[in-house]
C-alpha cells in the first residue's frame, strides 16, 4: 500500500497559488491569512515550489520517499520518517541550518527558512500533520490540480 | 548475532535497514567514544556556540538504542580481529562475539611528522571531545594556527573565530578547499573569510610547530622562515580510514577497506562502511574513499541488508558537500573540476562582488559535477540530473537560469518523476486513473486537412 | 486620465479594495484576464485600472481574504431617460473608433420577458395532484417525425407495429446543451457538455466549429451542427452525431453568420474548422446554397442520403416576424425537428446593434408555431424545441405548456461552469477559461468539475420540473405539451394574450 502523497495534475494548474496562501496560513502562528501575512515576521514561507513557464505551470511539494536523501543527509538527526504514516518531517529545533538535505533532495523539496528567533533552517511540506484533514493546498486548490492519493 | 565497530552514521544505517526487516537478531555496538551515536558534522555548530552539547548527541532520539535492542558498548577500541573464531578483541582485553561482523570505524586525524607535535596545545578537530576541548580553551587563547585549508580546517577556523580568537589558515595548495571547490569558488570563500579576519595563507608547508619555552605551542614557523603566532595548533591536514587493526587481522585494505558492491569485504561475513571503505563510485571505473555523510549512511544501508540476507547493491558513491561559510552557503557535487578538462563542457554563470557563482560541469550532454556559491536553492534536483544520467540536451540554456526548476524539464520526464515512480504500478490502467492521459489542446496534433467540399 | 481617451475616463465599474484584507498575495493579478490588476512592488501595494474592468467578478471570487468588491462607477451623468449611460457610451466609442460595437452573450435591454408573465396552474380538490416522491414522473422526451397514424398487423397471435417509425432521438430530460460552437469556447467546455450529457442521457450540440477529434467517443449524445460556413463538415463528421442540425439562422444575430474573431483562431481550432490559424471565420449570412425552401428540402435530404437515413436532421432558425410560416415549410420541408432561438439567445460575438433589436422574444415564436402547425394538422410532423433566454425549470415548464417538445440551454450552461456574462467573449480573454482558446486560461475549466456542475444543475431542474408536474397533478411531461389551459397571464395586453394562446390569471 503506497502511502498517501500530494500529486500535480499540471494540466488544471491555472496558476493562481492559493496553494501556497493555503499552506502559509496553516502552518502560520495565527492560522488567519490576514494575520499571517501582515502581522507575523518573519513571514512563514509556503512549502510549495510553484513553478511556471507559460502556458505550462504546477506547484509540487515533497514526495515523503521511501527512502528519504533528506534523511540520509541530515548530519543533525532533525529529519525522520514516521514508520506509521510515513510522513517525513523535520524538527526545526534540532536542525543546524547545514542545507544538506537542500544538497542531497532530487526533487529540490526543501527551502531555506527564517524562524522568529533568527535561527536559519531547513524547511518542506509536512502533509498537514495535526491538521486532521486532508492537505490544505489539495482543499484550497479551485480547480482540482493537486489531488492527495 | 550482529557486531558493528562504531557508532556513527554508517552504523545507524546499518542498524536501520536491519530492524526493518528482522526485529529480533542481536546486535551489538562498539565504540572507541563515550557518547550515542552523534552527527559528527555538527562539532563545527558546538564550537560556533551555535549547538549544545544536548543537540549535538540528537542525531537519534534518547531511546534509539533500546527501541532498536542494541546492546550499546562503549569506551571500548578494538584493535584486533580473530577471523576464524569469529570475534573482536579490545584494548582492553574484552572480546566480543561475531556471526557477521560490520567494520565502520571511520577515521583518524592525519598527522604528518613535524617537529613539534607532540607539544603542549596541538589539537585535532575530529570528535565532539575536541570540540569540547577547543571550546573550554577558547575563552583564554588570543590567537590560533590552523594547518590545512581544507573542510575540517575551516570550519575549525569559523568556530574558533565566533569564539573571538584571532585565526590563521595555513594551507598546502595554492587554494583553500582544493578538493571540494575550484580555483574560482575558492577565491570567493577566500575572500569573505579575509573580510571577516582571517588570514589565509596559501602555498604555504608547515616546517615546525615552534616551542613557547614551557612545553606549549607558541606558533608555527613556514618553509621559507615565516612564522605565524598561536596559543594553539589544530592540525586538519586530512582523514585517513581507520583500519590497520583490520589490515593485520588479513582484511584486504588499500587505503580503505576494499569492499564489493554488497559492501562484503574479502573476508566472509565481514562487511564494512563508511568512510573506512573503499567502494565503487557513480562516476569513476575505479574504487574510491568518499568520506561524505550521505555515502556513509547509504553504505551502511546496504551493509545492512547484506548482513540479513536481504541482496542489495550499493549504486556507487557521489561526492557531494554542503558548507556554509561566514554566511555564504556552498553546495558542490561530482566531478565538477576534472583534471583533463578535455571532452566537458563548463556552464559559468559568476558574480564575485555578490559572492555568486554557479558552475555546471557536463558530459556527453549529461550532468557530472556542479559547484553552487551564495545562491544554493534547489541544489538537489542537479544531483538527481547527475544520478539519473538524463540527457539535457532539451534544456541545457536553461541550466543556469535563476529559477530552474522541473518546468524546464520534457513533460514526460516529469510526470515520471512525481507520478510513475510513487505509484505502485500494477499494470498501465493504474497510471490512466490518477494521470489522465493528457491531450491539450495546443499540443502539435498529426491530423491532415480533410477537404470539406 | 493621461492619455487616454474620453470613453475609458467614464468607465462603468469601480474596484474596491480593502487595504486592512488586502495580503498582496497577488492572485487577483495573475487571474485577471484584462490586466486590471497590479502589485506596486515598492510600495507594496496592489492597483487597480478600473476602466478596464469589465465585472466578471473573478478576482473577488478568487481573493483568498475577500478584499475586492466590484461596484459599480457612483459618478453619474444627469439622469435621463431617453439618453441612458448605454446609450451613450455607445455613442462616446463610436465616436472614437468609426466601427461596429460588439459584444457577447444574449440580449440584456429591458424587453419585456413573456416567461414571467406566464403563471402555472395547480391541483386543489377537484383534480388532486401527485406526490412526486413516491410516483414515477415521466420526463423522458422523444424528438423526431412522429407518424400520422400507427399501423398494426397480427403474427403469430401478436400484434406487430406496421408502420416505420423515422429516426427518433431519446432524452432523459426536456433539456438538451445547446449550439456554442468549438472556437467560441473551447474543448474542456465541450468535453464537459459531453460527459455530463452522457451522464444525464441528454444530447449536446457541437455549434458551427466542427467536432474535435477526442470526443467522437461521444457521438450518441451529440448533434452535429451543420452552418453556413460549413466549418467542419465532413462525411465522419456528420455520422459522428445522433443528429445533425441545420442551422440557417440564431437568436443572437437573425440575419448575419457567426463570427469568430481571428484572435479565437487558434492552431486546434484551424484544424477542426478546416481554416488558416489567425483569420477571422466569418460565416456568411446565408447557406449559399439554400436560396428558397425547396433548396432547404434538398439539403435536407443531401444529409439524410448521407447517413442513410439514420439520423434525425433538425433545423434551426431565429425567431423572427413570420416564424410560423418559415417554420411551416421547414416541416413541409422534410425537417424532423425545428429548433426556434428566440432574441434573449446568446452568442460568442455579434453586433451590439443587432442583438439588441432584431429578433422576436421566443415565448412569442414558439406559440405561434405551435398554433400554425396544430391548425395545418401537421405539428405531430416535427419536434419543437425552443432557445433564448431559459434561465430556470419554470421556463422549460411554460416552456413546454407554450408547445415546445424540449429546450435547449445556452447561456444557463455556461453559467453552470462559471461565466458570470461579462459579455466579453468576442475578446478571447474569458477569465473563467470558457470562451477563450488561450491554452494557459482554458485551463480554468476542469472538465471533470464542469461536468459535475452541469449535471448538477440538469439534475436539480430535472427535479423541480417533477415538483411542478406533481402539483399540476400530471405524472408525464407529455400530458402538458401544448397544454395551453394549464397557464395562465399576468399584466399582459389582450393582443399578448391571444397570440400565446393563454387565458388571463382569474378566469
Amino acid at each position: 500500500m503506497t502511502m498517501k502523497r500530494v500529486y500535480p495534475r499540471e494540466e488544471y494548474c491555472m496558476g493562481c497559488r492559493l496553494c501556497e496562501v493555503a499552506c502559509i496560513t496553516v502552518h502560520s502562528e495565527s492560522k488567519d491569512t490576514i494575520k499571517a501575512y501582515k502581522k507575523e515576521f518573519p513571514r512563514e514561507p509556503s512549502r510549495i515550489w510553484f513553478e511556471e513557464q507559460k502556458p505550462d505551470c504546477f506547484s509540487f511539494m515533497c514526495r515523503h520517499c521511501d527512502e528519504p536523501d533528506c534523511l540520509e543527509a541530515c548530519i543533525s538527526g532533525a529529519i525522520t520518517k514516521d514508520p506509521e504514516t510515513g510522513i517525513v518531517t523535520i524538527d526545526e529545533d534540532i536542525c543546524v541550518g547545514c542545507w544538506s538535505c537542500i544538497m542531497a533532495c532530487p526533487y529540490g523539496a526543501l527551502k531555506k527558512k527564517v524562524r522568529k528567533d533568527n535561527k536559519m533552517v531547513s524547511s518542506k511540506c509536512d502533509l498537514c500533520i495535526g491538521r486532521g484533514i486532508n492537505p490544505a493546498c489539495v482543499q484550497a486548490c479551485p480547480n482540482r490540480a493537486l489531488v492527495f492519493k | 548475532m550482529i557486531t558493528i565497530i562504531g557508532n556513527s552514521v554508517a552504523a545507524i544505517g546499518a542498524i536501520e535497514a536491519i530492524r526493518k526487516v528482522d526485529k529480533k537478531i542481536p546486535i551489538t555496538v562498539i565504540s572507541k567514544e563515550p557518547y550515542v551515536a552523534y552527527g559528527r558534522p555538527v562539532i563545527s555548530d558546538f564550537l560556533k556556540g551555535k549547538a549544545k552539547e544536548e543537540k549535538v548527541l540528537s542525531y537519534r532520539r534518547k531511546d534509539f538504542y533500546d527501541k532498536h535492542n542494541i546492546k550499546l558498548i562503549l569506551n571500548e577500541e578494538v584493535v584486533d580481529i580473530d577471523t576464524k573464531k569469529k570475534k573482536v578483541i579490545t584494548l582492553s582485553g574484552n572480546e566480543y562475539k561475531y556471526t557477521k561482523l560490520l567494520i565502520a570505524t571511520g577515521g583518524v586525524p592525519f598527522i604528518p611528522p613535524f617537529k613539534g607535535r607532540d607539544l603542549k596545545n596541538v589539537y585535532t578537530f575530529t570528535t565532539l571531545d575536541d570540540a569540547k576541548k577547543l571550546l573550554s580553551l577558547s575563552k583564554d587563547i588570543k590567537k590560533a594556527v590552523v594547518i590545512g585549508g581544507g573542510l575540517i580546517g575551516l570550519k575549525a577556523a569559523e568556530g574558533l573565530h565566533a569564539q573571538g580568537v584571532k585565526v590563521s589558515i595555513v594551507e598546502l595548495m595554492d587554494r583553500i578547499l582544493s578538493l571540494a571547490f575550484d580555483k574560482v569558488s575558492g577565491s570567493i570563500v577566500e575572500n569573505r573569510m579575509s573580510d571577516m579576519g582571517i588570514d589565509i595563507y596559501t602555498e604555504a608547508s608547515t616546517e615546525e610547530i615552534l616551542d613557547d619555552g614551557n612545553g606549549s605551542v607558541r606558533g608555527i614557523r613556514l618553509k621559507g622562515g615565516r612564522e605565524i603566532e598561536g596559543d594553539i595548533v589544530v592540525i586538519a591536514i586530512g582523514v585517513a580510514p581507520n583500519a590497520s587493526f583490520a589490515k593485520k587481522a588479513g582484511i584486504e585494505v588499500n587505503r580503505g577497506i576494499i569492499v564489493n558492491d554488497h559492501m562484503e569485504t574479502n573476508i566472509k561475513d565481514i562487511y564494512a562502511a563508511g568512510d573506512v571503505a573503499e567502494a565503487k563510485q557513480f562516476l569513476y571505473e575505479q574504487k574510491m574513499l568518499l568520506p561524505i555523510w550521505p555515502d556513509a549512511y547509504k553504505q551502511g544501508r546496504v551493509a545492512g541488508y547484506n548482513m540479513i540476507g536481504v541482496q542489495r547493491v550499493y549504486e556507487g558513491g557521489l561526492a557531494m558537500n554542503s558548507i556554509e561559510l561566514f554566511g555564504v552557503s556552498t553546495i558542490s557535487a561530482g566531478a565538477h573540476t576534472p583534471q583533463n578538462p578535455e571532452g566537458y563542457e563548463f556552464l559559468v554563470d559568476v558574480d564575485e562582488k555578490r559572492y555568486r557563482y554557479r558552475k555546471i560541469t557536463l558530459k556527453d550532454n549529461k550532468l557530472v559535477g556542479f559547484i553552487f556559491v551564495g545562491d544554493i536553492d534547489r541544489a538537489g534536483i542537479f544531483v538527481g540530473l547527475i544520478r539519473d544520467k538524463v540527457d539535457v540536451t532539451p534544456f541545457k540554456d536553461k541550466l543556469l537560469k535563476k529559477d530552474f526548476g522541473f518546468i524546464d524539464l520534457p513533460y514526460d520526464l516529469r510526470q515520471e518523476k512525481f507520478w510513475k515512480k510513487f505509484l505502485e504500478v500494477k499494470d498501465a490502467s493504474c497510471i490512466e486513473e490518477v494521470c489522465p492521459k493528457y491531450t491539450p489542446d495546443y499540443v502539435e496534433s498529426d491530423s491532415e486537412v480533410i477537404d470539406g467540399e | 486620465m493621461l492619455f487616454r481617451p474620453v470613453s475609458q475616463a467614464f468607465y462603468e465599474f469601480y474596484v474596491k479594495r480593502d487595504k486592512e484584507r488586502c495580503i498582496q498575495c497577488r492572485v487577483c493579478e495573475r487571474q485577471c484576464s484584462y490586466e486590471v490588476h497590479s502589485y506596486d512592488p515598492v510600495e507594496n501595494s496592489m492597483n487597480a485600472d478600473h476602466a478596464k474592468c469589465v465585472a466578471c467578478r473573478r478576482c473577488e471570487y478568487m481573493c483568498p481574504t475577500d478584499a475586492l468588491k466590484i461596484t459599480l462607477n457612483e459618478s453619474t451623468f444627469r439622469p435621463n431617460e431617453s439618453w441612458t449611460n448605454f446609450h451613450r457610451m455607445a455613442l462616446i466609442k463610436q465616436r472614437e473608433t468609426g466601427g461596429i460595437l460588439l459584444t457577447g452573450m444574449g440580449n440584456d435591454k429591458p424587453y419585456k420577458i413573456f416567461w414571467d408573465h406566464l403563471l402555472i396552474d395547480a391541483c386543489q380538490v377537484t383534480n388532486p395532484s401527485i406526490d412526486p416522491l413516491r410516483e414515477p414522473m415521466e420526463l423522458r422526451t422523444y424528438l423526431g417525425s412522429k407518424p400520422d397514424k400507427l399501423e398494426f398487423e397480427e403474427s403469430d397471435g401478436k400484434l406487430k407495429l406496421k408502420t416505420k417509425i423515422t429516426p427518433q432521438l431519446k432524452i432523459e430530460y426536456p433539456i438538451m446543451f445547446g449550439a456554442m460552437s468549438y472556437g467560441a469556447i473551447n474543448l474542456n467546455v465541450h468535453r464537459a457538455m459531453a460527459m455530463a450529457a452522457k451522464e444525464l442521457g441528454i444530447l449536446y450540440n457541437t455549434g458551427e466549429g466542427g467536432l474535435h477529434k477526442s470526443l467522437y467517443e461521444y457521438g450518441p449524445w451529440t448533434i452535429v451542427q451543420c452552418a453556413s460556413g460549413r466549418f467542419g463538415v465532413h462525411a465522419e463528421y456528420l455520422n459522428a452525431g445522433a443528429a445533425i442540425e441545420i442551422k440557417i439562422g440564431q437568436g443572437a444575430k437573425p440575419g448575419i453568420g457567426g463570427h469568430l474573431p481571428g484572435e479565437k483562431v487558434t492552431k486546434p481550432i484551424s484544424e477542426t474548422r478546416m481554416i488558416p490559424e489567425g483569420s477571422d471565420a466569418l460565416s456568411p449570412a446565408p447557406h449559399h446554397d439554400i436560396y428558397s425552401i425547396e433548396d432547404l428540402r434538398q439539403l435536407i435530404y443531401a444529409l439524410k442520403e448521407a447517413t442513410d437515413y439514420t439520423k434525425p436532421v433538425s433545423v434551426k432558425i431565429a425567431a423572427v416576424h413570420n416564424s410560423a410560416a418559415i417554420a411551416s415549410g421547414i416541416a413541409r420541408a422534410g425537417a424532423d425537428i425545428i429548433v426556434l432561438d428566440g432574441f434573449r439567445g446568446g452568442t460568442g460575438a455579434s453586433p451590439t446593434i443587432i442583438r439588441d433589436h432584431v429578433g422576436i422574444p421566443a415565448e412569442l415564436a414558439l406559440a405561434a408555431v405551435d398554433q400554425r402547425l396544430r391548425d395545418e394538422g401537421i405539428r405531430n410532423s416535427v419536434s419543437i424545441v425552443v432557445s433564448g433566454g431559459i434561465r430556470g425549470s419554470a421556463d422549460v415548464l411554460k416552456a413546454i405548456a407554450l408547445g415546445a417538445d424540449a429546450v435547449y440551454i445556452g447561456t444557463a450552461t455556461l453559467q453552470a461552469v462559471g461565466c458570470t456574462v461579462c459579455q466579453r467573449c468576442y475578446t478571447g480573454k474569458c477569465p473563467w477559461g470558457i470562451a477563450t482558446n488561450d491554452p494557459y486560461l482554458s485551463k480554468r475549466i476542469n472538465p471533470e468539475i464542469a461536468a459535475e456542475q452541469l449535471v448538477n444543475l440538469v439534475k436539480g431542474w430535472g427535479h423541480e420540473i417533477q415538483e411542478i408536474l406533481g402539483a399540476l397533478g400530471i405524472n408525464a411531461l407529455e400530458s402538458l405539451r401544448g397544454n395551453r389551459l394549464r397557464l395562465r397571464a399576468i399584466g399582459l395586453t389582450e393582443k399578448e394574450m391571444e397570440i400565446l394562446g393563454v387565458l388571463p390569471a382569474g378566469q
